[in-house]
């Protein structure tokens, strides 16, 4: 091999670690992923070969011997060369394609945990669908157990969104109107970052998800946890949650067992537990949580929450630690 | 020209013409064919300088938009960048995809087109000069204007496929959309008439004996790239037109909410955007079928081949648009037709990409630096072709959909399919029309900056696309692994740049364009726009023995200049040239061309100003400039149709009519094509309004809310009454005694019986209390309306003009080719609204739940 050869096999490894690109399609953690992973591997050495094959008989029909030039340059040779060898190939390939196809199919047949996730412009309304219970309602982390299948149910309620988490599998739209149904499965447990894959104005490229697999024990645990009341123990945490709901955060934002019953953004029951602020734009710290309500344009421009300068900021200390808390 | 098989020489006997030619034969000729001069050149309609000014306003575009590219690719440079604003950027790469579509790619392969085909196939001129004049004047002040949006913050920012609900007045309340609908709904007018203009031009003037079979490939590629513009643009502009009514009048055509389907939008965008990847390709792919014979020195091998696969594409390339779609959650029954026909249309290309290399396996290649980028393009392509069979499998495609992997997939398919063919013919063609070639040296430099450039630009895009990012984001976090991909995807890009600038340079110091004589046949070509080129195109204009006339017939350029062929000087005293039949290219009749003018001008002008002003919703100022737009027409047809001046002999014993009607008329194709592209419009329409049914019938009317069937019978007995009022005025304008006053009042009191059955129908859905912003569904049925009414107003107005004419005395049974056009217009116009009728009340009649 090689140097170049070596250091583009290195890229191509380091494409497949997790680690180093966490948004790869090409590091499968799930069984769909897996299928089109191992595909697209076969694609590129197939049209590496192919790509190599054309240099090959150009090179020769530029400076090959007589007797080679005659046979590249007959019309036998496009006969087979553009021809016979292209429908041999395309007709395994497509075969290929189909089979795949028809697995992922027939796995829509069988039972699964159905997750009912609608794109707003710029971030992601979740909702657990429970058996005779209110259904729970999330917002930009999607907790998933591992090792089970997961119907998310994919929906719009303004522009066509895409969603797409590249190590679980391929996107799917969300389009306004319809209801498209997208199977995953995460073998492992981890973080699995997603985006929105189709332009839907203005923060597009700010409109991001997290998808935590976790074991199947501690997710159960997770979504029974929702109907708890969070404690107001400290002084500072009940100032923080009086003034979240005298400032008026309840007309857009959603906490549980509160009055804040707003279902303009995105749900906030919880949201302290989350890794990410504004659709996985921001990590979750007191500071840029501070900065997202005084200003969301700064770290989100076109964001459509309107800025809260009004706090004092002992009252935003109050303000961060009531959101914090809420797990 | 080694494998050419040679006739021998000619001799003096059989040549058309005898020599040497009676004084002040050619003199006259030049008088005829001289154009106007200094600023006056704007009148000029002869195809040389129109196809000058064509390319010159499609390359500015280019380098317009390769500017906006290298703007996003500073922004994209390194993660959480804020050189370019949200908005800004939003803006910029929504107008880079559509100009380098719209303005750039479309135009250049149609000027390039305009320029070569009638030196290409012996004519003089194309055949309706100022039509070709018309859609570039439009084309570009529209696409100027559009341009200019950018710099006063108001260019559309949706995306260059502007899928609503985006798109719609909702989420994007701003002009900018109205500027993409009309500015590029109206350019798109501006294709389909050029469209129309090489159809004719391919299939009815090629020099005599040019049989479809000698057909250089590139005039094979350009009648097919016609074509699928008359049938793929339709849909778009279908599309721009209920979208603007949606977003003018509130006809909920992509409201889900309401019975619309944003779907709707993508199937008749991607109808239109799929077959526009091949008619960008197409032309590029004639072009090097071109210049590898002639730098091999050898005929290309696969002819028939290639022509079958090129063929091929065109039909192909219609059946496969929803591979654009395969992440929207269509059932994989249907993805896996659209996944196997994306696959098969690889092979045509196959042919041809095999059909190149065993050329030049057959000859030499010379490395000339045309060589140079058709080699370059061979390669990218291929690489194209390949990554286009990976996302062709619908799993590989639900990953590498809208991300930067097919970002790489469109440019080596789009820049190294279209713009590198195009740079080789540049570099090619510029001979025959320069004084002096480009530099073979500054060439090579050009060349290899630009292909490393581009490599190094768009190869890493792969990468970055698998590994999660997707297209259209302004900015992107660090840590994700794409910052390196993409700062080394922004040098790439700059390296392009510096080439396309020497490229420039190389232009500026080498490219002295000419009206008159060329550098000449310097690669030692076999196709007639070799021969000695003048303002008149050739001095006479051959009888065509082969496929490269120039290798096969030795003296063929003397005896051509000498004006031993046809049509050595000007038989009628005006701009001419040979009409031929479709198949055979055997003469028909002479058709005298139109002169430099202004009226054209005038009419190009006043119709982009009515589009641009409908943007900003001047609607007063938009209408008067509407109505200067229909006047300036009318002035300009009322001089064409000349009477007959006789027979006359073009040499070799052959006598032709000076005047045509009927189906062997140049004008009676024209109106055919044009009835094609409206027949296409309204089965879009057709297509919409089924497809929102399946959608959505629960939104359909019930048996008893339907409108009464009264006023749609009465309206078709009105059409009939309309087509029997017609069928009188031919029948007296056919007698012996011309009464134009009696033929005048026929057309008058048929063209009211037209309007008055179309208002009778949409009175009826009135009074039904039918409005169109209920649902999806009534918006349809008002959107029938429209179209008809868009008919009925040109067959009005062309009503209007015949009896002018007639009332003119230019009008009589044997002068008849605008009473012709106009009953051809009426017969469909009739047609399409007595199915409309059938349609609206009809379908939904069958399908009514009672």
């Amino acid at each position: 091999m090689t140097v170049r050869g070596r250091r583009l096999a290195a890229i191509f490894i380091l494409a497949a670690l997790p680690g180093w690109a966490p948004q790869s399609a090409l590091a499968p953690a799930g069984d769909e992923a897996e299928r089109i992973a191992l595909l697209s591997w076969i694609l590129f050495v197939g049209a590496t070969a192919i790509l190599l094959i054309v240099i090959a008989a150009l090179a020769l029909a530029i400076h090959g011997a007589e007797p080679v030039r005659r046979v590249i340059g007959s019309e036998g040779a496009i006969r087979w060369g553009g021809i016979v060898f292209p429908s041999v190939v395309l007709t395994l390939l497509l075969g290929y394609g189909l089979w795949l196809m028809r697995e992922a199919i027939a796995a829509q047949t069988t039972p699964a945990l159905r997750i009912a996730v609608t794109g707003e412009q710029w971030w992601w309304r979740v909702d657990y669908q429970r058996d005779g219970a209110a259904p729970v309602r999330e917002a930009n982390e999607i907790r998933i157990p591992v090792g089970r299948e997961i119907d998310f149910a994919l929906r719009s309620n303004d522009v066509i969104h895409s969603f797409w988490v590249p190590s679980l599998g391929g996107k799917l739209d969300m389009i306004p109107g319809r209801t498209n149904t997208l199977r995953l499965k995460a073998e492992r447990p981890g973080m699995y970052r997603g985006q929105c894959a189709e332009y839907c104005g203005g923060p597009h490229a700010l409109m991001a998800l997290e998808i935590v697999a976790v074991p199947e024990a501690e997710f159960q645990a997770w979504l029974a946890a929702a109907d708890a009341r969070n404690e107001l123990a400290e002084p500072k945490v009940a100032a923080g949650e009086k003034l979240f709901l005298s400032a008026g955060c309840g007309a857009c934002h959603a906490v549980r067992g509160t009055q804040a019953a707003g279902m303009v953004g995105p749900d906030l029951s919880r949201v302290g537990g989350r890794r990410f602020l504004a659709a996985a734009t921001l990590r979750n710290t007191a500071e840029n949580l501070a900065g997202f309500i005084t200003d969301p344009q700064v770290a989100k421009p076109g964001a459509l929450m309107p800025p809260f300068e009004i706090f004092t900021s002992e009252e935003m200390d109050a303000l961060t630690a009531y959101l914090g808390s809420l797990r | 020209m080694s494998a050419g098989a040679q006739m021998g020489p000619v001799t003096a006997a059989e040549l058309p013409s005898s020599l040497p030619r009676p004084e002040g034969e050619l003199e006259r000729l030049e008088a005829v064919w001289k154009g106007p001069r200094g600023w006056r050149i704007v009148s000029e309609v002869n195809n040389t300088i129109i196809g000058y000014f064509y390319i010159a306003a499609a390359f500015l575009f280019f380098l317009l938009a390769g500017v906006l590219g290298l703007l996003i690719r500073l922004q994209l440079a390194a993660p959480g960048n804020d050189f370019l604003s949200q908005e800004t950027y939003n803006q910029i790469f929504t107008m880079h995809g559509t100009v380098m579509m719209f303005l750039f790619a479309v135009p250049a392969v149609e000027a390039v087109g305009i320029l070569l085909l009638p030196q290409m196939l012996g004519a003089r001129d194309l055949p309706f000069p100022r039509l070709g004049a018309f859609a570039f004047w439009a084309y570009f002040v529209g696409g100027s204007v559009f341009f200019c949006t950018l710099f006063f913050g108001v260019a559309p920012s949706g995306g260059w496929f502007m899928y609503p609900p985006l798109t719609g007045a909702r989420f994007s309340p701003g002009v900018g959309a109205d500027w993409w609908l009309l500015g590029i709904g109206f350019i798109e007018i501006s294709a389909i008439a050029g469209a129309i203009e090489i159809i004719v031009g391919v299939l009815r003037t090629r020099a005599p004996g040019m049989t479809l079979a000698r057909m250089p490939i590139f005039a094979w590629t350009m009648l097919i790239f016609a074509g699928m513009i008359v049938f793929a643009f339709p849909a778009v502009i279908l599309a721009t037109i209920l979208l603007e009514l949606e977003r003018a009048f509130d006809w909920p055509f992509f409201i889900a909410e309401r019975g619309g389907d944003p779907l709707l939008w993508q199937h008749l965008f991607w109808f239109f955007g799929h077959p526009e990847v091949y008619i960008i390709f197409l032309p590029a792919a004639g072009m090097v079928s071109m210049i590898v014979p002639t730098m091999a020195g050898t005929p290309l091998v696969g002819y028939r081949l290639i022509v079958v696969a090129l063929i091929a594409v065109g039909f192909f390339s219609f059946g496969l648009w929803v591979h654009h779609m395969f992440t929207t959650g269509i059932p994989a029954r249907s993805l896996g037709f659209f996944s196997a026909a994306s696959m098969a249309v690889a092979i045509p290309s196959g042919i041809q990409v095999f059909a190149w290399i065993a050329t030049i396996a057959a000859g030499r290649l010379r490395l000339t630096v045309a060589s140079l980028f058709v080699i370059g393009f061979l390669l990218i392509f291929t690489l194209g072709g390949l990554t286009g069979v990976m996302v062709a499998m619908v799993p590989f495609d639900r990953q590498a959909h809208d991300t930067y992997f097919v970002v790489a997939h469109l440019h080596y398919v789009l820049f190294g399919g279209m713009v590198f063919p195009l740079f080789a013919a540049i570099y090619y063609w510029t001979p025959a029309f320069s004084t002096r070639p480009l530099s073979e040296r500054l060439g090579r430099w050009a060349f290899g900056l630009i292909f490393a450039g581009f490599n190094i630009a768009f190869l890493p895009m792969h990468l970055t696309g698998l590994i999660g990012m997707p297209r259209r984001v302004y900015t992107y976090p660090a840590g994700m692994g794409w910052d390196g991909l993409n700062l080394v995807s922004t040098i790439g890009a700059f390296i392009l740049a510096t080439g396309i600038l020497v490229f420039l340079i190389d232009v500026i110091s080498n490219m002295r364009l000419t009206g008159e004589r060329g550098a000449g046949d310097i690669w030692r070509a076999g196709t007639l726009e070799w021969l000695p080129n003048h303002a008149y195109a050739t001095r006479s204009i051959p009888r065509v023995r082969g496929r490269e006339p120039l290798w096969q017939q030795p003296g063929l350029a003397g005896h051509v200049e000498a004006g031993a062929y046809y049509l050595p000087g000007t038989a009628t005293g005006a701009r001419e040239t040979i009409v031929t039949s479709p198949i055979e290219a055997e003469p028909q009749y002479v058709m005298r061309l139109s002169r430099p003018g202004y009226a054209h001008l005038c009419a190009a002008l006043f119709t982009a100003a009515f589009f641009l002003l409908l943007t900003v919703k001047a609607v007063m100022l938009a209408a008067t400039c509407g109505v200067l737009a229909v006047a300036s027409i009318l002035v300009w047809m009322w001089n064409s149709d000349p009477p007959s001046a006789g027979d006359v002999d073009i040499g070799g014993g052959i006598v032709l009519p000076t005047y045509a009607s009927g189906s062997i008329s140049h004008s009676w194709w024209a109106t055919i094509i044009l009835l094609l592209v409206a027949a296409a419009l309204y089965l879009s329409y057709l297509f919409g309004y089924l497809y929102l049914w399946t959608v959505g019938p629960e939104g359909w009317p019930r048996q008893t809310d339907l409108p009464s069937a009264v006023s749609a019978w009465v309206s078709l007995a009105t059409l009939g009454a309309s087509g029997a009022l017609l069928a009188g005025a031919r029948f007296v304008l056919g007698r012996d005694a011309l009464r134009p006053g009696l033929v005048a009042s026929l057309l008058i009191a048929g063209g009211a019986a037209l309007a008055g059955a179309l208002f009778i129908d949409v009175a009826g859905h009135w009074r039904s209390g039918l409005r169109p912003q209920s649902s999806g569904y009534t918006a349809m049925v008002y959107a029938n309306a429209a179209l008809q009414a868009q008919m009925a107003a040109a067959v009005l107005v062309t009503a209007l003009f015949a009896v002018a004419r007639l009332l003119a005395h230019r009008l009589d049974r044997n002068r008849r080719a605008v009473f012709d056009v106009l009953m051809l217009l009426w017969l469909y116009t009739l047609g399409q609204a007595a199915f409309g009728l059938l349609l609206t009340h009809g379908f939904p009649r069958l399908v009514a739940q009672t």
